[in-house]
């Protein structure tokens, strides 16, 4: 494994199949008694959140705690930021506090990268402004395989009971339709997931307002188009996007009721679905807009099992990154 | 990916505890010092020995350690099962992620974990793995079943020891005793995961 994950475009294929698989094997650590590795043990992780998060932190500090390394907390609030201190004398801070790996999320992109020429230790993007958040991708393909399975079992269930595990090693998701629905442009997640998701052998598509589109998206690895209704009847997972309200700086759509009316995802445009087909959600919702609240709820929403994989996934990422000789001196 | 090894290399280097990088290459043919029909023979020996320490098998569990151990295992579960006409339950045990020497090489892949359903609380669990070297790997999966529960006992079944132990441990269960050299490489080849079953003994390449 690489020492930085800057990017998803930073995976090999064999290297996402390994993370993929290294996580279904975590997967079993949260049923133990003892939900507890000690293959990280003495190292240290720091958490270095100039944006607001909620899953993302936790998952990263629960992901590292079972594997045993001492994580150290620091957001923007209540720091040397709030009195001005650049991302470098942070970075340059933390350094010289023995810091193995730096989790980082920043509202600029291109962060991560930065920061990664600074330290000595590894770096993680955790999601820099509208650039990449590569470990959500991750648990996306994860939870993607986990409930649709390897090529050819497509009789796959909705969400939450994933088969027997074994079969589904070593695959990626070769032939799995995905569309990412919403505010692609302010998007990180569909940025990282385009990349991932392609590597891994799916069919993406995306579907946006024309003016949530991003510029040159057609040298992206995937389709775009604008008619969601359409899209539907020929796709295995949907994922719907957060409108990113705090992002926008202009007006993209004349107002949220129209945004709904178009591209919001109710109850009537998921009977459009195939049957086996699973709604995701890289949270938070706005509920009501992009997504109704009985379809957040449906058994189709993968939305707390996205949740739950993250910890396994990113527990992977630390151990490839961490585990092994080279990243620690 | 470099931690992208081949099982059986993995094996050997881990058994070697990092002292000789590429033991994994190892193994100029050899000379055969176990044959399908004394690999079968031995096998049943510790079956039968199993069921004689236990008392018929009572509250057994086998746990194979990845990948030679969980095939010897399952072998042994099978023979169990003949000799008694009662199933034993019979898993696997992952060791990666509390061996001493993760931190010599590249991260490695993780193999599987499966506890049959009964769990270990209060159970005789029997390790089963290949060869017994420097007994690193042993006491990697004493780790990992800690973790999993509390076992009444924790037995050792082995194809192979070849001697030139690192820490206090032994085997309760011994296909074959095989004095040889630390610079030797002893191979087990299964059925299952190489379409031959021998024991071979060679010289490391250097």
């Amino acid at each position: 494994m690489k020492r930085h994950l800057i990017s998803a475009a930073d995976l090999s294929r064999d290297e996402a199949v390994l993370i993929l698989d290294t996580a279904a094997e975590l997967a079993s650590v949260a049923g133990r008694p003892i939900r507890k590795l000690p293959t990280l043990r003495g190292m240290t992780v720091v958490n270095l959140f100039y944006e607001d998060s909620t899953r993302t932190r936790t998952s990263f500090e629960a992901a590292a705690k079972r594997l045993s390394a001492d994580v150290i907390n620091f957001s923007a609030r209540g720091s040397s930021v709030a009195k001005g201190e650049s991302l470098k004398d942070t970075a340059l801070t933390l350094e010289a506090m023995g810091a193995d790996a730096v989790v980082i999320r920043h509202s600029a992109s291109g962060a991560a990268h930065r920061l990664a020429g600074w330290v000595t230790g590894s770096v993680v993007n955790a999601g820099d402004g509208t650039h990449e958040h590569p470990t959500q991708a991750l648990l996306d393909a994860f939870t993607i395989r986990q409930c649709l399975g390897a090529p050819g079992s497509q009789a796959g269930s909705p969400a939450g009971s994933p088969g027997p595990a074994p079969a589904r090693r070593g695959h990626g998701l070769d032939g799995v339709r995905v569309t990412i629905v919403g505010d692609v442009l302010h998007s990180r997640v569909a940025r990282s997931n385009v990349l991932l998701l392609s590597t891994l052998g799916a069919e993406v598509t995306l579907v946006a307002p024309p003016t949530l589109m991003p510029y040159a998206v057609e040298t992206w690895p995937c389709r775009a188009g604008y008619d969601l209704d359409s899209e539907l009847p020929k796709t295995d997972v949907v994922m719907m996007l957060r409108v990113q309200q705090e992002r926008m700086t202009a007006a993209y759509f004349p107002s949220v009721r129209e945004y709904r009316r178009r591209y919001g995802l109710d109850a009537g445009r998921m009977a459009l679905l195939p049957g086996h087909a699973i709604v995701m959600h890289p949270g938070p919702m706005n509920r009501g807009v992009e997504i109704a609240a009985e379809v957040a709820d449906s058994p189709r929403s993968t939305v707390v099992a996205q949740v739950a994989n993250g910890v396994t996934v990113r527990m992977a990422v630390l151990y490839l990154m961490l585990g092994g000789a080279g990243a620690a001196s | 990916m470099r931690a992208m090894r081949p099982e059986h290399e993995l094996k050997r280097t881990a058994a070697s505890a990092g002292k000789a990088a590429n033991a994994g290459k190892a193994a100029s043919a050899g000379k055969t010092v176990l044959t399908p029909e004394e690999i079968r023979r031995a096998l049943s020996r510790i079956a039968h020995e199993i069921l004689e320490r236990t008392h018929g098998g009572e509250g057994v569990v086998l746990l194979g350690i990845p990948t030679r151990g969980v095939h010897l295992a399952r072998r042994l579960a099978a023979r169990i099962g003949e000799f008694e006409g009662a199933p034993v339950p019979c898993g696997s045990l992952d060791v990666t992620m509390h061996r001493d020497d993760l931190r010599l090489r590249p991260a490695r892949a993780l193999q599987r974990t499966e506890v049959p359903p009964e769990g270990v609380d209060g159970k005789t669990v029997v390790l089963v793995d290949d060869v017994l070297f420097s007994g690193r790997t042993i006491r990697a999966a004493l780790d990992a079943l800690n973790d999993l529960g509390r076992p009444r006992a924790v037995q050792l079944a082995v194809l192979v020891d070849r001697g030139h132990r690192e820490l206090p441990i032994r085997a309760d269960y011994v296909g074959k005793n095989l004095p040889t050299a630390y610079r030797e490489v002893v191979r087990v080849l299964l059925t299952e995961t190489d379409g031959e079953d021998s024991v071979l003994l060679g010289e490391r390449d250097r």
